[in-house]
């Protein structure tokens, strides 16, 4: 027996953008084990004179730099017993019960151990734990997080790209170089373009510790989330850091009144080598114990740079939302990764994010890339500049706040302007550069830094190196902002300097709203279930929905009814149409305001070149066409089955003037039509001049092959029902139930024009 | 009278008299007249050892202890220098410092020349940990 042939389904699933990522078996030894490796530990904990000397059935003198620190710092004795002692089924249940309080479950969490934090989620669904993390998240109103770099370190670029990313909505940015060196040009840009349009937006400068410390400390970054951490000591160590490294370093950022989060996530100590056979859930717990031990006020996390490798693994993606639902647990702010691109299939990348957007998070998107894919120095983004669009749209579906809304063109185009001759105005003002105008007017234009004439790396270099040199601060970026006549932007860059000051927003969750901090203090989550939590407000929603190209009845009638009522009939009423004696007789049925109120069909097709295609097809095939216009029904089955009990032949066309047509028999019921185009969109007129021709061949007694429409699988629906549902309404609102149909001749001069 | 400090916040616009930088200078003189007349130096955009102690009573109150001590030590450190920080945060890294003696004394300094008992207690921690999990050892 030969075998039988390859199915061809599977070369064209093979050319898939899925295809393209790499899915990973469970090995648990190797370390790809998501929610439960046999080398787990069980759940345990044991205190002694007030002191935690067992963690997770480790003993005190074994304990690694992170049980240390943990037991010491996270584990609070009092609450061990009770915590610990719990069901883990009982307190999943507790984390989706409504009546369960946040502030209840958040002191449970102070007892548990990573082990028990684990066992509790590893029993929920995904369902579940996007459900448990709307209830538990830190601040009740949604927010979000932009990357803005680009492959040049163009600050010109970088100003605009800020001042796009305010204006849509971002709460905080982050940017880091291409060129480590670049780093206070890339932080003066960034600063300036987040100043222009609205205040209060959080900014971050990604580099090394130190450096990013001094950006700081020139008051050009508000916010710093580069405190790594990782689950496993040897991760830690390689990692160049420990928990008392990174709990010192906390703490100066504190100092400087300046912002900062930790940054950890699933299967990083596995691509760090280091992962000790231990589940990645479980990892991630001690990283986000350790967290809450440092007193640092909020994490990133959800996989980041581990995402994609996470999201190999089966459940991978549910691991990402439990370990974000741990975070918040645990009474930490959470910008719950959605960051790093974890597929190149479009449908897993809007999937990956619905939960998110579903239950809201304090920072969604721990960077979405508000710039194109190429430009994104740190990587592609899950959502990226390509792609925001989307994203605006699945907020308007799900009725969602992402955080961020739509901006108007023209808007867009005035604040990308301005940020770049603010930007130049500081550069010009500070003697650091003279901005040539054709650079300007490149980088308004351009989408991405490749299609720009402007700064080279080695350009921003120097730059950077005269702004680090000369000790510039934002102060210095202020005053030239103001001298210039960029009072606004002044202002708005003051505005985060003087938080500086009251430190407000280094509490749990803060972002600038309106000019003011929220934070999980003063905009507590406080969601109970229906009629409670965040809602969007009508201002919001009004805002959030109003994306660019909206159909309106308004705009769809003025692009599309070309109906000029001073132009002649072509379709003249001659009396009430009567059956006919004719044999060869077939009445082709118009709907009430086929080229009338209406002229074309939703293909495109002038209504005189369809009638003319019909009636020479019914010439051709032999029979002779005339013309009826239907006054009580809009129904092409009706239509039809009416013209065909008026045909001398019994065959009848019915036609809509969006271009649906029928053949139908007089002897037949009014849905078993003999022929039907059904998507007029792709309906050409040789289609119709068929449909003539098969008309008259069935009068004359043959049985011709059917006329068939080719699709190629467009959503004809989605793109174009909104435009039919308006004109057809104009169809129905022309009905008259009892009127009699109205026989028409065709009043044409030579070139097919009305006369 | 005790007040719950969290009533304070947002201290900006609560209780901008608890908003004082660390050169003494109070929130309402940080406008864009008084910046644009020079009298307004980057020692005075500066969070002070005080408004950080009260984001920390805040945060406690809140019931947010852990995070609360983090505020406490970052008060501790306002007025350390930052070459000191950056040097100490430099000892405390793995492999840095291979005799726990120096990183102890790093401790004691920090607590007799600016009075930092917390993060002083934090380092003399990492000191017991390093020793016992072989941490003062050269890594490059």
């Amino acid at each position: 027996m030969t075998s039988p042939p390859r199915w061809r389904r599977f070369d064209e699933w093979d050319a898939r953008p899925l295809r393209h990522d790499l899915f990973a078996a469970e090995d648990a030894e190797a370390g790809f084990a998501t929610f439960q490796s046999p080398w787990d530990p069980a759940p345990s904990a044991r205190v002694e004179d007030g002191r935690v000397v067992e963690i997770d059935g480790r003993r005190e003198e074994d304990f690694d730099i992170l049980d240390a620190y943990i037991a010491a710092h996270h584990l609070d004795p009092m609450v061990i017993g009770e915590a610990m002692a719990m069901d883990p089924v009982d307190v999943a249940r507790m984390l989706v019960d409504i009546n369960v309080p946040r502030d209840r479950l958040e002191h449970l969490a102070r007892g548990m151990t990573p082990a028990k934090l684990v066992s509790v989620v590893s029993a929920m669904s995904s369902l579940e734990i996007t459900f448990a993390y709307s209830k538990m998240r830190q601040r009740r109103t949604p927010g979000n997080q932009a990357h803005v770099t680009n492959a040049k370190d163009d600050p010109l670029q970088l100003a605009a790209d800020a001042a796009f990313a305010v204006a849509l909505g971002f709460d905080e940015i982050e940017t880091t170089m291409r060129v480590a060196s670049n780093s206070w040009a890339n932080a003066m840009a960034c600063a300036v373009g987040a100043a222009v349009g609205r205040g209060g937006v959080l900014f971050q400068c990604s580099i090394e510790e130190a450096e990013e410390l001094r950006i700081g400390m020139a008051g050009f970054t508000s916010y710093a989330e580069t405190v790594s951490v990782y689950g496993t000591e040897a991760a830690f160590v390689d990692g160049d850091d420990t928990p008392w490294s990174k709990a010192f370093l906390t703490a100066a950022y504190a100092s400087r009144g300046i912002k900062a989060r930790c940054t950890s996530g699933a299967s990083a100590e596995l691509l760090m080598g280091f992962h000790e056979r231990k589940s990645v859930l479980y990892l991630e717990a001690r990283c986000l114990c350790l967290q809450r031990a440092m007193g640092v006020q909020g994490t990133q996390n959800g996989g980041i740079d581990g995402a994609p490798l996470t999201s190999s693994m089966a459940g991978g993606m549910r691991e990402l939302m439990a370990e974000n639902l741990i975070a918040v647990w645990l009474g930490l702010e959470c910008a719950s990764g959605n960051d790093t691109r974890v597929s190149e299939s479009e449908i897993r990348v809007g999937a990956k994010i619905t939960p998110y957007l579903m239950a809201g998070s304090d920072l969604i998107c721990s960077g979405f890339g508000a710039i194109r894919k190429y430009d994104n120095t740190f990587n592609p983004s899950l959502f990226n500049g390509e792609e925001i669009e989307d994203y605006l749209m699945l907020q308007r579906d799900f009725q969602a706040d992402g955080g961020l809304a739509p901006v108007a063109e023209s808007r867009v185009e005035q604040l990308r302007m301005r940020a770049i001759r603010a930007i130049s105005a500081v550069f010009d003002e500070l003697g650091l550069k003279r901005v040539p105008e054709e650079w300007v007017q490149s980088v308004a234009a351009a989408s991405g830094s490749q299609e720009t004439d402007s700064f080279t790396p080695g350009e921003v270099t120097r730059i950077s190196e005269t702004i680090r040199q000369r000790g510039l601060t934002a102060l210095d970026v202020v005053r030239a902002l103001a001298g210039r006549g960029f009072d606004e932007e002044a202002k708005n860059l003051l505005l985060m300097l003087r938080q500086r000051i009251s430190g407000d927003y280094l509490q749990t969750s803060a972002i600038l709203r309106d000019g003011g901090v929220i934070s999980a203090l003063n905009d507590p989550n406080d969601y109970q279930g229906p009629g409670s939590g965040y809602r969007m407000s009508d201002t919001r929603w009004q805002a959030v929905r109003e994306v660019r190209g909206l159909q309106t009845r308004a705009t769809v009638l003025e692009r599309e009814r070309h109906h000029d009522p001073t132009a002649p009939l072509w379709l003249v009423a001659t009396g009430e149409a009567v059956k006919s004696g004719d044999p060869s007789d077939i009445v082709i049925g118009l709907s009430p305001a086929f080229g009338a109120e209406l002229t074309r069909t939703t293909a495109g097709h002038d209504l005189i070149d369809v009638v003319l295609a019909l009636t020479e097809g019914v010439r051709e095939g032999g029979a002779t066409p005339r013309l009826v216009r239907m006054r009580h029904t809009a129904d092409t089955s009706f239509i039809g089955l009416t013209a065909a009990r008026l045909a001398g032949s019994g065959y009848g066309i019915g036609i809509q003037a969006k271009g649906t047509a029928v053949i139908h028999h007089a002897d037949r019921l009014p849905h078993m039509n003999i022929e039907l185009f059904s998507n007029a969109p792709v309906t050409t007129l040789e289609h119709y001049r068929a449909m003539g021709r098969n008309a008259a061949l069935y009068v004359a007694g043959q049985t011709p092959e059917p006329v068939i429409v080719p699709v190629d699988g467009q959503s004809l629906a989605a793109r174009y029902h909104v435009r039919v549902a308006m004109l057809y309404a104009i169809e129905t609102g022309l009905v008259v139930a009892d009127a009699p149909p109205i026989e028409l001749s065709v009043v044409l001069g030579q070139e097919g024009i009305p006369t | 009278m005790t007040t719950d400090p969290r009533y304070l916040y947002p201290l900006s616009e609560n209780a901008p008299e608890h908003a004082v930088s660390a050169s003494g200078m109070p929130l309402e003189r940080l406008t864009l007249e008084e910046v644009l007349s020079g009298r307004v130096a980057a020692a005075d955009i500066r969070i002070s050892a005080e408004t950080l102690k009260v984001q920390a009573n805040i945060a406690r109150s809140a019931g947010r202890d852990r995070l609360a001590a983090n505020f406490e030590r970052g008060a501790e450190l306002v007025a350390v220098p930052q070459d000191v920080i950056l040097e100490t945060y430099e000892m405390l890294r793995p492999g840095r410092v291979t005799d726990p003696a120096v990183l102890s004394a790093r401790a004691e300094m920090l607590r007799r020349d600016y009075g930092a008992n917390a993060i002083a207690a934090l380092i003399d921690e990492a000191v017991a940990v390093y020793t016992r999990r072989g941490l003062f050892r050269r890594r490059y």
